[in-house]
């Protein structure tokens, strides 16, 4: 499983790329947590507001910092 | 997606988990009801509360620069921040009917002047970070919303914020928070105007025209009241977290102006009469990155003391439009000329509005 957290690096994405990493350390998965940064590789996923967050390529969240307990049920 | 989590309320298993979820709505309806009790019998005593606290808790003589002072304080503080909780979490729950990608779609294919309208009015509601403005300019540019429209929205979606109308409101009145917004409006919607028939499209970076969207993201999020609820009050949490220092100091502040500096001191300088004021408050508006929640407080006490509110306005309006960081970011993806086009044009539109509002009120 892959997690792409999508921010030019406010601190909003670094609280969601933090949020992403607890949640997937309290579920005990082995899921790669990857912080994207690059503007047009933002925007390639279809996205304007970030802090985005995207699982195995689909986009589970735009413009928000989702909690640890949000990001949980999209990973179970 | 063939595992959908169940605790996500998509429609189709609504059935399964409906007794949690009814259990669940009466709880937030009930506390929806309680809390707002809670807030109206809270602010019906704030002026009993501010003089009980300020003469009976600190003891403290009527009529005296310090009591002044104090009495302000103590009635404003609590007044703003809670203005600020309720009105925060109500747009909060508006917003989750906004979204940038739907935005998007609704300016998509409008012709200049009524997309430059719809644009501002739609930057006052759709969610907006300044850290979020890059991404925006360049889904809007790419599904071929002209350049003038999409400036009206990035004029329009920081200047008129609940945060700064709300401060305006308890400060200064609904009437001048009501023309706060169609100025700023007026003023998104014409500088959007101008930009685009100058034809800037040349002053954008390369690579902007060349970036190729993916298609728009569809996030299956919840949509149900509780979700949009949530939504509010997480609004709250980040907004007011956020904020609430700021306003404090700046009624602090503003209260010591109350108190201490003298009726009229400021009329010179910042009044009417001193027609320069407003060119030099925008200008000092542009150079200061502040935040516009610790600001309007000072300035409904300056206007106590002789400043004008159109100076004050222009000030404010200053601050919130153009910051240094703003344009930092910006300037990934525009030009020099172009930056210097759209500072230009908004600074004069906010010190047409200073001098509107001086002759106005």
């Amino acid at each position: 499983m892959k997690i792409q957290i999508l921010g030019t690096g406010c601190p909003k994405c670094k609280t969601l790329y933090r949020n992403a990493q607890e949640a997937v350390a309290s579920l005990g998965l082995s899921a790669e947590v990857e912080k994207i940064e690059d503007i047009q590789q933002i925007i390639k996923f279809g996205v304007m507001s970030t802090p985005s967050l995207a699982v195995d390529g689909k986009v589970k969240v735009t413009g928000k910092v989702a909690s640890v307990d949000e990001i949980k049920a999209m990973l179970v | 997606m063939a595992t959908k989590p169940a605790t996500l309320s998509s429609p189709e298993n609504v059935g399964s988990i409906q007794p949690t979820r009814t259990g669940e709505r009466l709880k937030s309806v009930l506390s929806l009801l309680a809390g707002g009790a809670l807030w109206w019998a809270a602010h019906s005593h704030l002026t009993a509360f501010s003089q009980w606290l300020t003469y009976r808790v600190f003891g403290l003589a009527a009529g005296t620069h310090l009591s002044s002072s104090v009495e302000f304080f103590v009635f404003e503080a609590p007044k703003v921040l809670m203005l600020l909780l309720l009105v925060v979490f109500g747009v909060g729950i508006i917003r989750t009917f906004f979204t940038p990608e739907r935005t998007r779609l609704l300016l998509a294919g409008r012709r200049e002047s009524v997309g430059n309208i719809l644009a501002a009015m739609l930057g006052i509601v759709t969610p907006f970070c300044s850290c979020s403005a890059v991404p925006l300019f360049l889904g809007f540019v790419e599904s071929g919303i002209p350049l003038g429209v999409t400036f009206s929205f990035l004029i329009a979606a920081p200047v008129i914020n609940e945060v700064a109308l709300i401060l305006l409101f308890s400060v200064f009145g609904l009437k001048v928070a009501a023309v706060y917004v169609g100025l700023g409006l007026a003023i998104a919607v014409t500088a959007g105007a101008i930009i685009g028939r100058l034809k800037m499209e040349r002053y954008l970076e390369p690579w902007v025209m060349e970036v190729r969207m993916g298609p728009v993201a569809v996030t299956d999020e919840q949509l149900t009241w509780d979700g949009r609820m949530r939504a509010g009050a997480h609004a709250v949490r980040e907004i007011v977290g956020r904020i609430w220092l700021f306003v404090l100091v700046g009624i602090a502040v503003g209260a010591a102006i109350h108190g201490y500096v003298p009726m009229g001191a400021l009329a010179a300088i910042m009044g009417k009469s001193a027609w320069w004021s407003v060119p030099a408050a925008v200008l000092l508006g542009i150079a200061l990155y502040s935040n516009a929640a610790g600001v309007i407080p000072i300035l409904g006490a300056l206007l106590e003391k002789g400043a004008s509110l159109g100076t004050a306005l222009a000030f404010v309006m200053a601050v919130i439009a153009i910051s240094l960081p703003e344009i930092v970011i910006l300037r990934k993806i525009l030009k020099p000329q172009l930056i210097a086009v759209f500072v230009g044009v908004v600074s004069v539109g906010i010190i047409i509005v200073g001098y509107v509002f001086n002759a106005l009120f």
